[in-house]
């Protein structure tokens, strides 16, 4: 579904990414760990196209989308949930989530938002209040929701659980793999290595910009250098 | 009512007609400020234009005859809402959006550089001496005391200047709080790069900003033109550089602040003329600037800027 073949990444002279192969099927959940300044959020919103790769080749569902512009991308059929959750916070939790949908029809819009307000009942309950009004959990609901109006068949989650209380972070999983079983394939992001690999069927470790591991989610969860270095011994 | 207050009633008409105007052009600076966070110089000269276009249209009109007066301005007000909103995204492609992502102050120097640019070529296809338009509307609405004493008088003209302001900051209101593109305008005005990874071409949203604060100032453009019945190439600059005080005044970024700012200024000017010699109006609006610059330089109803985390 996402390939990302031999990409380089840079800002300005300094090299993010060095030579990323990734890949992520249909219908799995992967995840991408690695530390602080790994180049984890880098290699996300390379796939966005923001900033561009400077070589390589990044293919959604076969088409080469590498030299798009990111609003070209971001309508191909993924979405992104990115660091810092980013809702627009002046806007209601009602416009948000209008905002996801900004190219949907309106019985596509009214479907999507129903099956939205399903996952999140907090938002139902929030729908007339501004965004930055709420707590970090709502906003975080928010911002999976507003990428889940545009009916992604890829879903892009940057460290969802950041920040986050270990009750809610425990909500924010199970929807994971709720929506997995839907249909939605998803690129996890997650310094919560833990948590992250449990779910994932598989997943990659990111070093320095480079890709050091991967392996199915399991067989990374037991890996001594794994243990080791993200998930405290 | 007595002498005095029927004097300080006056200048409060004239000083509500002066900030419509001032409005209409300040919403223009502080939707472009809103999104790119850049002050658009050249936007006093998109005013001027309008004036220019309106001024061509209405002569040529009348003198072809058999139209009807309001039939005239209304097309004239299309033309130039039209061809104003023409230079106003021309400007941005230009001008601007070569630029994005440098250093403001490059931003700043191409905008004053655009402004130069349009003011002396209007003045070289135009001429550069003052044009003047007979008064196309006279009269009074209504008219209040003796003319022993002191007569308050709102003309027509002061009236349709109201009118036209209102009708247009309501669906602009409207337009920015109701329907989807205005949406889109609010979400780039909070966050530019999380609306583009919706998927929306950014790019166009602040296309649309420009062609709708020229398209706006392109209406204050006629209206001041009737009211004055003088322009020239310059008027854009002064008119440009109140507006933008204006702005800051009620809140750079924020539409309702601009609507504020305008009426504030224009009856602190108009007041300020009025009680003292009448050069000292400019004096007290570059004065009013530079205090809310010192001491809440958010503006009236501007937010504080809140750093991103």
């Amino acid at each position: 579904m996402l390939e990302l073949k031999n990409v380089n990444t840079h800002y300005g002279q300094i090299q993010a990414l060095h030579d990323v192969s990734i890949k992520v099927n249909k219908g799995e959940i992967v995840t991408l760990i690695g530390a602080n300044g790994a180049g984890k959020t880098t290699l996300m919103m390379t796939v966005c196209g923001d900033p561009h790769a400077s070589s390589g080749e990044i293919l959604f569902e076969g088409e080469s989308i590498q030299r798009m512009s990111t609003s070209q991308i971001m309508r191909k059929g993924l979405a992104v949930v990115p660091e810092g959750r980013r809702i627009f916070s002046g806007l209601t939790v009602a416009e948000n989530l209008h905002m996801g949908a900004y190219f949907s029809d309106k019985a596509a819009y009214e479907a999507q938002l129903d099956h939205v307000l399903g996952l999140f009942p907090r938002l139902k309950e929030r729908y007339h209040q501004r965004g930055g009004t709420m707590s970090g959990g709502e906003q975080q609901m928010l911002s999976i929701g507003r990428a889940l109006m545009s009916h992604p068949r890829l879903l892009l989650l940057d460290e969802p659980s950041l920040g986050l209380a270990p009750i809610i972070i425990q909500q924010i999983f199970e929807i994971i793999e709720r929506l997995r079983s839907e249909g939605v394939t998803i690129f996890l992001v997650e310094q919560n290595a833990n948590q992250a690999l449990k779910i994932a069927d598989r997943g990659y470790v990111l070093e320095n910009g480079r890709v050091v591991m991967s392996d199915t989610g399991e067989a990374l969860l037991t890996h001594d250098a794994v243990r080791k270095a993200y998930l405290g011994g | 009512m007595t002498e005095a207050s029927l004097y300080l009633l006056q200048q409060i008409i004239n000083g509500l007609t002066i900030g419509s105007t001032y409005a209409l052009i300040a919403i223009g600076y502080t939707m472009v400020y809103g999104i790119i966070g850049m002050i658009n110089f050249a936007h006093g000269e998109i005013y001027m234009i309008g004036s220019y276009v309106s001024f061509i249209v209405i002569t040529g009109l009348l003198a072809m005859g058999s139209f009807a007066l309001p039939l005239v301005l209304f097309i004239a007000l299309l033309v130039a809402m039209l061809i104003a909103s023409t230079y106003g995204w021309t400007v941005e492609r230009v001008a601007y959006r070569p630029l994005r992502g440098s250093n403001r102050l490059i931003a700043l120097i191409s905008a004053i550089g655009m402004s130069i640019f349009l003011q002396n070529y209007v003045a070289l296809s135009q001429g550069s001496r003052d044009v003047a338009l007979a008064p196309l509307i006279s009269g009074s609405v209504l008219e209040l005391g003796s003319l022993e004493t002191f007569e308050v008088t709102l003309s027509w003209m002061q009236l349709l200047i109201w009118v036209v302001t209102l009708v247009t900051m309501t669906a602009l209101t409207l337009f920015i709080s109701r329907s989807r593109m205005g949406r889109a305008c609010r979400a780039c005005a909070e966050d530019l790069g999380m609306t583009n990874l919706l998927g929306i071409d950014t790019n166009r949203i602040i296309s649309l900003t420009f062609v709708i604060g020229a398209a706006l100032a392109a209406i204050a453009g006629l209206l001041l033109g009737l009211y004055y019945g003088v322009i020239n190439p310059f008027i854009g600059f002064m008119a440009g550089l109140k507006a933008f005080t204006a702005a800051v005044l009620g809140g750079i970024g924020s539409i309702p602040g601009a609507m504020l700012g305008g009426l504030i200024l224009g009856v602190t000017e108009a007041l300020t003329a009025a009680y003292f010699p009448s050069e000292y109006k400019d004096v007290v609006a570059f004065g009013l600037l530079v205090t809310i610059l010192l001491f809440r330089p958010t503006g009236i109803l501007g937010k504080p800027e809140v750093e991103k985390v």
